[in-house]
């Protein structure tokens, strides 16, 4: 590892002028995926600022009835959180499907959200790829990308988000708040994540200096009937392979509302617009939720060696509609 | 910590250590060190303060063998850099026992034969004690179900200490283990 100052940040304003300089100097939440990035090479900052003791670290109640997250928020107290597993429990069931009870007391919300891609050929130096190094090549379009994009990736990069936190944030149409160099501002979400394009080694729409601040979640009443399912290699401790976040209403048969998204299924957590329109005023039963998986699903491009993945992401998102349509 | 870390500076080609003052605290002792910054604590407490309980098993996360406890929750000590930690209680595998009397995590492991090589074993221990606390003030996890109080069953310790790996796959004898110091 390269050496590197380290930085506790007095104030938010001072984390931001510091890191906003653009010489180098990077954030530090928990650290679980950029001290690995830095152990691996592929992060080579040359000051670490630590922000966990000033990114609030607390979880308050907004006006409306929707709460504000601090970015600080350790993953595990997130998840815990009564009104969390009361109002958003798809949240709190993304976050803990991810990794492990150790690594969840340490990651941070800011944090998570900006985890980096976990495609071998990214976390390897000895390698080319566009995204740690533009203009490299992306070998993973002729080698593994089993478990790599479907839909809306580019010839430069077929890379997917890693973050189940991530993608129940985007079904339930969370705000993330960013102080910047330029002052505070908010970023929708789906919306902080990019689509690759000719830049892949853009993985967000913040730049040098934009510190997470906190995370709003929106009063959203039908959240409360909401759940995260997650397909993977292994029962626990393993990034997913498909993923579904979803909340439903349902009265008198017939949807009323609905919020989809759809993980490691693409660059971004992929909020299925498609579907959830295809839905509203339809009738809530196998067929409808799986002419809506499909329609949405129309777009997907997969490579060679990742087809699998679109009937599991249909047959996955039928399923939890199913299971959330018929939960008492 | 005392402020910025210090530099020293060396030959242009290789850039210099930059190392900073710390004083730590391990098992309620505390520590004045010089640490680099690059250090983890893992390689802190097995290098630098002859604790080698922790185990280095995967370096990357992946594996739980480093778990130890930060103010009395359970993390991974290869991906925590010691800098970070300076103003916290750190407990490691030495630190659980009370005196001469093992905790009763410890006593369980030995009665139900819950190792083998024994590599593992600090991780996991470290880790029960965390999950246990983790379950004890009403924490889900991914298996459970309803919002009333945590029941540490087969499925839910199995869940929780999935951050735990062992290559002698001695699962049975681990759960059964913490099923008998559960609540
Ligand atoms: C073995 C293993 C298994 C895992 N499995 C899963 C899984 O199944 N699902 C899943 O979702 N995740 C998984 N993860 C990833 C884990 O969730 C992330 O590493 C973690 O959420 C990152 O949070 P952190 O606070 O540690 O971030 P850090 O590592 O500290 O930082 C990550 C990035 O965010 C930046 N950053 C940090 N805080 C802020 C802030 N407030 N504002 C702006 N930028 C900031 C940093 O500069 C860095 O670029 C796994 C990780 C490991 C090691
Ligand atoms: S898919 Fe993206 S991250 Fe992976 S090798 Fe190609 S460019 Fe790099
Ligand atoms: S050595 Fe830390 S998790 Fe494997
Ligand atoms: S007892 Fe050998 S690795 Fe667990």
């Amino acid at each position: 590892m390269r050496p590197f100052g380290y930085q506790r940040a007095a104030s938010t304003r001072a984390a931001v002028e510091a890191v906003g300089a653009g010489d180098g100097a990077v954030f530090l939440g928990g650290g679980t995926n950029l001290v690995d990035l830095m152990r691996l090479g592929v992060a080579t900052p040359h000051t670490l600022v630590d922000v966990t003791r000033i990114a609030p670290a607390t979880i308050e109640e907004t006006a409306g009835g929707g709460l504000l997250v601090g970015g600080g928020v350790r993953n595990g107290e997130l998840a815990a959180h009564p009104l969390v597993r009361r109002r958003y429990p798809v949240l709190s069931q993304a976050v803990l499907a991810g990794a492990s009870g150790q690594i969840r007391n340490m990651a941070t919300v800011g944090g998570n959200l900006l985890q980096r891609t976990r495609c071998s050929y990214f976390q390897d130096v000895t390698k080319p790829c566009n995204k740690r190094q533009p203009g490299s090549g992306c070998p993973a379009r002729e080698g593994d990308h089993r478990n790599l994009a479907i839909i809306g990736h580019s010839e430069s990069c077929v890379a997917t988000q890693p973050s189940d936190m991530a993608v129940a944030l985007a079904a339930l149409g969370a705000t993330v708040h960013v102080e910047g160099p330029g002052g505070p501002r908010a970023v929708p979400m789906p919306g902080l994540h990019r689509l690759p394009g000719d830049q892949p080694q853009r993985d967000t729409v913040l730049g040098p200096g934009d510190l997470i601040t906190a995370v709003e979640l929106p009063p959203l009443p039908l959240a409360a009937r909401s759940r995260y399912r997650k397909v993977r290699d292994r029962a626990s401790f393993s990034f997913a392979v498909v993923s579904v976040a979803a909340a439903l209403e349902v009265a008198g048969g017939v949807v009323r509302d609905c919020r989809i998204a759809l993980g490691a299924v693409a660059h971004v957590p992929w909020r299925a617009e498609t579907a959830e329109a295809a839905l509203r005023g339809a009738e809530a039963t196998e067929a409808e939720f799986t002419r809506a998986a499909e329609l949405e699903l129309a777009g997907a491009r997969p490579l060679p060696g990742n087809a699998y993945k679109v009937p599991l992401a249909r047959n996955l998102l039928v399923r939890v509609l199913t299971d959330l349509a018929e939960a008492p | 910590m005392n402020g910025e870390a210090n530099t020293i500076r060396g030959d242009a080609a290789a850039p210099a250590p930059i190392t900073s003052d710390l004083r730590l605290s391990v098992n309620k002792d505390v520590h004045p060190i010089t640490v680099d910054t690059r250090e983890t604590l893992l390689d802190t407490l097995r290098e630098r303060l002859d604790l080698t309980g922790s185990k280095k098993g995967c370096d990357h996360g992946q594996c739980g063998a480093c778990t130890v406890l930060v103010d009395g929750r359970r993390v991974k000590s290869c991906l925590t850099l010691t800098v970070t930690v300076d103003d916290r209680e750190i407990t490691t595998i030495e630190g659980l026992a009370g005196g001469d009397s093992p905790h009763p995590l410890q006593e369980a492991f030995i009665e139900y034969d819950a190792f083998q090589c024994g590599y593992c074993t600090p991780g996991q221990l470290c880790s029960a004690v965390g999950m246990l606390a983790e379950a004890q003030d009403g924490w889900p996890s991914a298996v459970s179900e309803g919002d009333g109080p945590v029941v540490l069953d087969e499925e839910e310790i199995r869940e929780r200490m999935s951050g735990n790996l062992c290559r002698c796959g001695a699962y049975p004898n681990i759960v059964e283990a913490i099923r008998r110091v559960a609540p």
